[in-house]
């Protein structure tokens, strides 16, 4: 993507889901932030797509922003949900992506911005049924624990 | 969590809050963090009474589902949490004129039929093509907008919460991003627990209610669940994120808890009578008569679907009504008649007899509340009370209520499995894919003759039919 210097992505993802009642609750981390995002967005899509596989037939850019890394977060995988349902756009994998901070919109206010380039299919392809309603801020949390970047997301299905 | 029983249908939850519940199901809901959002609830500003909680409750965002909460016009707060993402995930139930023999031997050509009337899944898009200006109106008509629109009968919306259209909704304060989702959505089911069922009036409570409402014994009834789809998930997020920014900024202390801690993003709020109160309340509406369209115009295409079955086939609306909600409503308040805000996230209106809010058909009786099972369980009826107006702010349970994690039914049960459960009940269902079948199963959810059983002995709602499940589509 021209104007945004981004890593390859290429580690193995990592992710698990926790007990909760009603909805969906997973766990995901990476040796970096950008790795850890990109764990999030593997457990985002395990739970809408299941075993289905999606073809990277589209690319597409993004650039998002948040006023600290929770909300970052937060804002990233709804904009995935977002795409789903107004652009039947469904992801396959993250092919770049870079976090880092930018100022605010207020002065000595800084901010975070995620971007790069996401790979996908149209969802009218598949046939799936794993419906997310919305990220939520229950019990989220980004931190970094023992040298690597770990966040908690609950997803209301 | 300081948990006092009151009586054997009521349990206090510090000084603060109050949950209907028996013995059996308090063990359940001990289980799960709802006790402490019962609690949360109790500190915002402005609550009148205590923190309600219904007989399903359990672990929800901001308030418990099955939470209820009246606020002080002037002093109150407003919360996209007491509402919940799903605004108006609602229900409705249509009586027809057929009979359990007409199903009889045609069970698996009408559930696939149904299955296939009503897009259902992810990412499916509606029949209904919209624009701007049109969904717009949406937004402003509700279900009677999907009548004029040529979706049903005239009279179907008479017998829907607030004739299925709620005053006071503001597009303008429905997001670009919120319209976008929703704008390829109007007439889908979508997916997870919602659903739509084919049932037989099993069991009458209540002859003279029953007749009011037109249920009767072994009736074909159809029992729809579903909600603003994807226009409402981003309203609440929308908002919760607004709030946020604002209670961020301005150090609103409610938010902060005993160890001077956020205590709940999700319970974010903002006064009634602010701007952003007011807006969120405007787009909340919107966002509900796009609800209410919704299910109007998956009527319509369930009715169509059933007459070519049955060309004499009569299907009409018994009621419709919200289960995630807020309203401004009329209570008595230390004897005294005032206007005041309930919320009610995953609960119903309960309301009485008398009540000018109900349709006239019902008004001398109460009005109807519908409380779904699980798809392998009944279904109940139940008539607002007296009782429930000065107990519950006019509320009910809205269900059964979850009661085992989805990861935790993988466990427990195989699809083959859940499948031959149904079959050996006899019940056909038809569902999107194997998770839902596995998620939604009745070993999921509390015990839902329990719930009801707690309702009518608290005098929540009284019981009129139960409803026996027999084709279930779920999405």
């Amino acid at each position: 993507m021209k104007g945004i210097k981004s890593k390859k992505i290429c580690y193995f993802m990592s992710y698990s889901f926790l007990e909760h009642t009603a909805d969906v609750k997973f766990r995901a981390d990476g040796a970096t932030i950008e790795e850890m995002f990109v764990s999030a967005v593997e457990a985002l899509n395990d739970v809408i797509r299941g075993d289905i596989e999606i073809l990277g037939q589209i690319e597409k850019p993004f650039v998002i922003e948040g006023k600290d890394r929770v909300s970052l977060l937060y804002e990233f995988l709804e904009w995935f949900l977002v795409e789903l349902d107004s652009e039947d756009f469904l992801v396959s994998k993250i092919k770049e992506i870079k976090v880092e901070k930018v100022s605010g919109a207020e002065p000595n206010v800084e901010s975070f911005r995620v971007s790069g380039v996401v790979t996908g299919d149209k969802a009218e392809n598949y046939k799936f049924t794993n419906d997310v309603k919305a990220v939520t801020f229950s019990e989220m949390y980004v931190k970094e624990d023992e040298g690597k970047f770990v966040c908690q997301v609950v997803l209301d299905v | 969590m300081d948990l006092k029983r009151i009586n054997d249908f009521e349990w206090g939850v510090g000084d603060s809050g109050k949950i209907f519940a028996s013995e059996a199901l308090i063990e359940e809901i001990k289980g799960d963090d709802s006790l402490d959002q019962v609690s949360n609830v109790a500190r915002l500003p402005g609550i009148i009474g205590k923190s309600l909680a219904m007989p399903d409750i359990h672990r929800g965002y901001g308030f418990p589902i099955g939470g209820v909460a009246a606020f002080d016009l002037e002093t109150g707060v407003i919360s996209p949490g007491g509402v919940g993402y799903d605004i108006n995930c609602s229900v409705r139930l249509l009586k027809t004129n057929l009979k359990k023999g007409d199903l009889i031997g045609r069970e698996k050509e009408l559930v696939h039929s149904l299955a296939r009337c009503v897009p259902s899944g992810v990412g499916v898009r509606g029949a209904v093509k919209l624009d701007k200006k049109k969904l717009d109106e949406v937004l402003v008509g509700g279900a009677q907008w999907a009548v004029d629109a040529g979706y049903g009968l005239a009279e179907d919306w008479k017998h829907i919460e607030d004739g299925g259209k709620l005053a006071g909704a503001m597009p303008e304060a429905v997001s670009v991003k919120a319209k976008g989702r929703g704008m390829n959505q109007l007439g889908t089911l979508g997916a997870g627990n919602h659903f739509l069922d084919v049932l037989i009036v099993d069991e009458v409570f209540d002859d003279e209610v029953a007749r009011v409402f037109g249920l009767e014994l072994g009736q074909v009834v159809i029992l729809i669940h579903c909600g603003s789809r994807g226009l409402g998930h981003q309203v609440a997020s929308d908002y919760i994120k607004l709030m946020g920014d604002v209670a961020r900024r301005d150090d609103r202390e409610q938010m902060i808890d005993d160890r001077g801690e956020v205590m709940d993003r999700e319970l974010v709020n903002a006064p009634i009578k602010s701007e952003l109160g007011k807006k969120y309340f405007g787009a909340m509406c919107a966002a509900a008569n796009f609800a209410f369209a919704n299910k109007q115009i998956i009527s319509h295409f369930v009715r169509e679907n059933l007459k070519h079955y049955f060309p004499s086939l009569k299907m009409e609306v018994v009621y419709d009504i919200c289960h995630n909600i807020a309203k401004v409503e009329s209570h008595f308040v230390d004897g005294k008649k005032k206007d005041v805000l309930v919320m009610r996230k995953g609960a119903t209106r309960a309301f009485g007899p008398g009540r000018e809010e109900i349709c006239e058909d019902y008004r001398k009786v109460g009005q109807p509340v519908l409380l779904p099972g699980s798809m392998g369980t009944p279904s109940y009826v139940l008539v607002g009370t007296n009782e429930a107006m000065k107990k519950s702010w006019g509320s009910c349970a809205h269900g059964a209520g979850r009661v085992m994690s989805r990861s935790e039914a993988h466990r427990n049960l195989s699809f083959d499995e859940a499948k031959k459960n149904m079959e050996e009940l006899g019940i056909f269902v038809e569902a999107g894919g194997k998770k839902g079948m596995i998620e939604e199963a009745p070993g999921s959810y509390k015990d839902v003759d329990e719930v009801v059983r707690v309702c009518n002995n608290v005098g929540l709602g009284r019981k009129v039919v139960r409803l026996s499940p027999k084709l279930v589509v779920i999405g």
